[in-house]
């Protein structure tokens, strides 16, 4: 595109430096200063943090706020030619979802590097930490800005690969070797329904792309797409494209096209968000570092299915029933997640049941969303942005209680808020802003998605998801109390000390963000569709209800466990099996695990690891034995005997003598 | 006798062959004898097989010219000088190893 800002221009230094800060503390920076490799790492991401902050300034510059706001390709170069005409392009594509993702990212990344110098000094794994929160922040951002979909599943894989390297982290650990890889198969067996939706997507598209591409090239010239592909999301989202998809139909339960491939794709999404029934590798991810926790399994990488969804609403939209799946998982997830929080111990696994009802409640708001009705697109990336703020505030303040009593379980801590009142105050703020007390931001991105489901008509997941807030608020405030007031329970919790400044710095910062981001007019920087009316204002029907149940759960967990949670434990011995179900989180481990050794691993693992072993194995062996076998027959001829060698030289001259006498005979 | 043998003068094929044999005899002893100093002894049979033959060329093809003798003579010479260090490899080897068998000369073989 001609004409473009400077700073839009320069939009691939976003990822770029990431990754080469990734490079050069993963190879030469360090082996040599552990101290060095830490500061490298974090002022690549703070530079890339600026980076960002510069194109929204100039993206909204150049399409201000309440008007449309195109996708535009600033930068591409063609990376992947498979054949003539079929192509993918690697590329920086810039829309509102995409530019606040850039902040967003960019923001929490630096500050969790900031943090990460405090809270990982003296690891002897110091350097390659850092090494790779780089690729992953890398490949993150590589996945916001990505123009097509190929780019998009290359970047997807990656945030797996680095959530798998991180949750790995403590690899002599055989709890976080085992999480690592459920994680990792998990994800990637839910990364196959994408891949073969990527597929069907990219085939069907491909078919009818020489009969629609003229149509569609010229306006996707203007947003600067130079060369448009079957791939490209402009390609993939228009509506001649999808009204094309959406009238195939697949021999499969009468579905369309369209929506056979968007559930797949649906299902990697739900995947890497952890949504029902793929998120049970999320509460394991959690033996990871702490700030991995934070940046990656609650800020950052676990929204990435969330993203995807809203990268392709106008293909949810057109299908309809891929979109209803959304709803449906969403809303399923996130009352279900938060039904589990509230009986869990461990304060990193109550956040992580916590992420998966909040991204639940991302996936309703999209779910909800319709052409008629696109609040709950702006009302989803909303909570998305003002979550990773909180969420991750949340666990960094876990992590420095951590820190200090030595322990993830809530009951060994308590007391703590006069012994490190920073990080109460801290936590308190996000806590507030989780359960949606005003001013905090949470309130404002949360009435919204209650305001999206109420107006577009969801009655019941309007229900569910006020229902969820008060669960929210309840188990949230449950995890406060537990853990900051009362008396000092476990043996370090007496002498807890405050987090170093480089530690509390971050929690600071991103406490304020927790507490004025909600008053972002966000409406008038992200939304779908044509240019519509969002309320600026706060909707009394809606946040009258939902403060209400905010305050219910918060009282109901002032009453249980504000002193010493006597009370919690008669109510939970009166509840008998209901607790005991929900506290082992629904079986839905052990129907896993049921599912895998009862079934998978005698019946398929087994006969295919036997044919790995004897078949492919035995196949490598005889070729190695073939060769050790020939070998041996012809190292009899090599005695290093002069005379041996001599008999066959004079052989051989008698035999070219014979010979030439044969010819001239 | 004297006779027969004045009547049958050998031709060039005769001491060729004769040559040959030589050659072959030596051939022989330098692909199979184990002794080092039999296959210096076999060297030297096949260099006299071919200090024949140039003794022999020069008889029946060119007998004016003394070039063939000149050289087999040179042929003897050199070979003593062969003789000389290779004996006196071979006393070393012996000092050294206690055998001068050539199969068990293998210390660089693997």
């Amino acid at each position: 595109m001609p004409d473009l800002p400077l700073a839009l221009q320069f939009a691939w230094l976003i990822p770029a430096l990431p990754f080469a800060a990734f490079i050069a503390v993963g190879l030469g920076v360090s082996p040599l200063s552990k101290r060095a490799a830490g500061l490298v790492a974090t002022l690549a991401v703070a530079a890339a943090a600026l980076c960002a902050w510069l194109v929204a300034w100039e993206y909204y510059g150049l399409y201000p706020p309440d008007a449309a706001h195109p996708a535009i390709v600033v930068w591409s170069f063609e990376w992947l030619p498979y054949d003539a005409g079929l192509s993918a392009s690697a590329g920086v594509l810039l829309d509102p979802i995409a530019v606040l993702l850039l902040v967003v990212v960019t923001t929490v990344s630096a500050l969790i590097h900031v943090y990460s110098i405090g809270y990982m000094g003296g690891d002897p794994g110091y350097g390659r930490f850092f090494t790779y929160m780089n690729l992953f922040t890398f490949s993150m951002l590589g996945l916001v800005v990505a123009p097509n979909i190929i780019q998009m599943y290359v970047c997807w894989e990656l945030v797996g690969l680095s959530s798998f390297l991180l949750i790995g982290f403590y690899y002599s650990k055989p709890e976080a070797v085992a999480a690592a890889k459920k994680a990792f198969i998990v994800t990637r067996f839910a990364d196959l329904g994408f891949l073969i939706g990527i597929l069907l997507l990219g085939f069907h598209g491909h078919a009818s792309f020489a009969e629609l591409a003229p149509a569609i090239a010229p306006e996707a010239a203007a947003q600067g797409v130079a060369n448009l592909q079957a791939f490209d999301f402009h390609y993939l989202t228009h509506p001649e494209v999808l009204a094309r998809l959406q009238a195939a139909s697949v021999p499969f339960l009468g579905l369309s096209l369209l929506t056979l491939a968007m559930v797949l794709v649906f299902m990697g999404a739900a995947g890497k968000s952890a949504m029902f029934p793929l998120h049970i590798w999320l509460p394991d991810a959690m033996e990871g570092p702490t700030p991995v926790s934070a940046l990656i399994h609650a800020a950052t990488m676990v929204v990435a299915g969330v993203y995807l969804v809203a990268r392709l609403m106008p293909a949810f939209a057109a299908s309809g029933d891929a979109l209803a799946v959304v709803m449906g998982v969403g809303v399923f997830t996130s009352l279900f997640a938060a039904v589990i929080a509230v009986t869990q111990d461990d304060i990193k696994r109550i956040l992580a049941f916590s992420t998966l009802s909040q991204i639940g409640y991302m996936m309703l708001a999209l779910g909800v969303c319709s052409p008629a009705h696109p609040l709950g697109y702006t009302a989803g990336m909303f909570h998305l942005a003002t979550h990773a703020f909180f969420k991750a505030l949340l666990f960094l303040c876990a992590g420095a209680v951590i820190h200090a009593v030595h322990s993830n379980n809530i009951w060994d801590m308590g007391g703590l808020a006069r012994k490190m009142p920073i990080t109460h105050a801290a936590f308190l703020a996000a806590t507030l802003a989780i359960a949606g007390v005003w001013p905090f931001a949470g309130f404002f991105s949360k009435d919204e998605i209650l305001l999206a489901a109420f107006s577009s008509g969801h009655t019941a997941v309007f229900a569910a998801a006020l229902l969820v807030a008060g669960l929210t608020a309840f188990y949230m405030f449950r995890l406060y109390f537990v853990t900051f007031w009362g008396g000092h329970r476990g043996p370090h919790a007496a002498h807890a000390r405050e987090a170093p400044a480089v530690m509390w710095v971050p929690l600071a910062a991103l406490a304020a963000v927790s507490a004025v981001a909600g008053f972002v007019p966000i409406g008038s920087f992200v939304s779908w569709g044509e240019a519509h009316e969002v309320p600026h204002c706060i909707d009394l029907r809606i946040a009258i209800p939902a403060t209400a149940i905010a305050l219910l759960g918060f009282a109901l967990a002032w009453r249980l466990y504000a002193r010493d949670g006597a009370g919690a434990a008669r109510a939970a011995a009166a509840l008998g099996i209901l607790y005991r179900t929900i506290k082992r989180k629904f079986y839905v481990d052990e129907a896993y695990l049921a599912v895998t050794k009862g079934f998978i691993f005698p019946y398929i693992a087994r006969p295919i690891a036997w044919f790995d072993r004897h078949a492919v194995d035995g196949g490598v062996d005889l070729a190695g034995w073939i060769t050790r076998t020939t070998g041996r027959l012809c190292r009899r001829l090599q005695t290093g005997q002069v005379q041996t060698y001599g008999v066959w030289f004079v052989g051989g001259i008698l035999f070219v003598l014979l010979l030439l006498w044969a010819a001239l005979a | 006798m004297l006779e027969f043998l004045a009547a049958h003068k050998p031709g060039h094929v005769e001491w060729l062959l004769l040559s040959a044999t030589l050659f072959a005899i030596g051939l022989y002893g330098v692909l199979t004898r184990r002794n080092a100093v039999g296959i210096l002894i076999s060297v030297e049979l096949m260099l006299n097989s071919a200090a024949l033959n140039f003794v022999v060329f020069n008889r029946f093809v060119a007998p004016a010219a003394c070039d063939g003798q000149i050289t087999a003579i040179f042929v003897i010479a050199v070979a003593a000088a062969e003789v000389v260090v290779g004996m006196a490899i071979f006393v070393a080897l012996f000092r050294h190893r206690g055998t001068i068998d050539v199969n068990r000369m293998n210390t660089m073989k693997d």
